[in-house]
């Protein structure tokens, strides 16, 4: 997978750092020589020669509009202040999350999109939900598609923001901060669940590799179930919205206690001892029967304003 | 019930204001929650209680400081600006 995400930067910066050439420039274009340094040390640092003399070539190409060597040197001492400045908060952020273990839920692919949104509407037939691992690290979501990303979530919530404004729109009740007020109550209520499925983990000792990533993600599905229940309510009314409330809700609870099942139950070699983990099982069975009830309040408490 | 960002900060420090009050001596032994009443179950199964406490311990250490110059900013934005 990292052949495909080289040669797939590498397009856009070849394409990227050639100017239009024959166009009337009207001002100086100097976008088109920094950022292409920038993007390429950001996504490829293995392959900064190969780049560094593709860029070249395209500076040379918008240099050639500067008579002034003062303006070259200009730019390029702008050029590498940036370069500083985004080492600089490169570093500082990566002080707080690890921008690694954010970047393997990113990597995703239009097959493992198209499946999990399937997995995640009609996740009856699927049959296999273990996560595959790979010498234990786990497989990216490219390789194995019961992984958790981020993409999706992420792309469903703004989805969702979006898709309440329509709705509000429609209802002649829209305004700007409605908008906004809608985005932070559905991030709030995603904060507050991941805090306290955190917590139940924590208090119960519950030792599992799922992450603070992971936990977002799966927490991050409902928003497709929230969507399409959206939508159906805005075409088919509300009796259309309660049916998809109902399709959805129950596909996403299925969904949620088989992905945590596998994660939070103990499986059957587990090395506890026998003894004293009796009463565990049935605690951990509330957390995901918990978490997986909590699923369909939560749709319908954000959704049940938009369809009237 | 439409949350905005500035009110889970403020339920945010709310809580662990609670928290940190909780004073270890006075109130917490009182009741059975005291850190020196949790030792005895070697293992990996501390059970909640124990977990309970220890997490409301390690939550009066740590946020000790902190919380004493976020509660001054926010006295001093709540005077200036209501």
């Amino acid at each position: 997978e990292d052949l495909d995400c080289h040669s797939y930067n590498n397009v856009g910066q070849r394409g990227r750092a050639a100017p239009p050439a024959g166009d009337s420039v009207l001002f100086e274009d100097t976008s088109s020589a920094a950022p292409a340094m920038n993007n390429q040390g950001y996504y490829t640092p293995g392959y900064n020669m190969g780049g560094t003399s593709n860029d070249m070539q395209g500076g040379a190409g918008v240099n050639n509009l500067f008579t002034d060597p003062m303006a070259n040197a200009a730019m390029m001492y702008g050029s590498s202040l940036a370069n500083q400045g985004k080492d600089m908060v490169n570093k500082e952020i990566s002080r707080f999350m690890s921008v690694n273990k954010l970047k393997y839920f990113f990597a995703v692919d239009t097959r493992y999109v198209l499946k999990k949104l399937m997995i995640l509407m009609f996740p009856y037939t699927h049959q296999d939900w273990e996560v595959r691992y790979h010498r234990d690290t786990p497989l990216t979501p490219r390789q194995d598609v019961n992984a958790p990303d981020l993409y999706i979530p992420t792309m469903a919530f703004i989805t969702y923001i979006l898709l309440a404004g329509m709705a509000l729109g429609i209802q002649k009740r829209f305004s700007p901060e409605v908008l906004g007020l809608c985005a932070s109550t559905a991030l709030v209520w995603i904060i507050i669940e991941v805090l306290v499925m955190l917590l139940s983990l924590y208090l119960l000792t519950v030792h599992s590799d799922l992450s603070t990533f992971d936990l977002i993600a799966y927490s991050g599905y409902k928003y497709v179930g929230m969507i399409f229940t959206v939508l159906c309510g805005l075409l088919f009314g509300s009796d259309g919205y309660f049916v998809a409330l109902a399709w959805s809700s129950c596909a996403l609870m299925f969904f949620i206690v088989r992905s945590l099942k596998m994660k939070i139950l103990p499986s059957l070699s587990s090395d506890s001892m026998g003894m004293g983990s009796s009463a565990k099982p049935q605690l951990r069975l509330y957390i995901t029967v918990a978490t997986a009830v909590f699923q369909p309040i939560i749709i319908y408490w954000l959704t049940s304003h938009l369809v009237r | 019930m439409a949350f905005t960002l500035y009110s889970l900060i403020q339920a945010a420090i709310l809580c662990v204001n609670a928290v940190a009050v909780l004073h270890e001596e006075r109130f917490l032994t009182k009741i059975g929650w005291g850190v020196d009443q949790s030792v005895g179950g070697f293992g990996d199964e501390p059970g909640i209680k124990v977990q309970l406490m220890n997490l409301v311990r390690s939550v009066r250490t740590v946020m000790r400081v902190p919380l004493i110059a976020v509660n001054s900013v926010c006295i001093v934005l709540l005077l200036l600006f209501g």
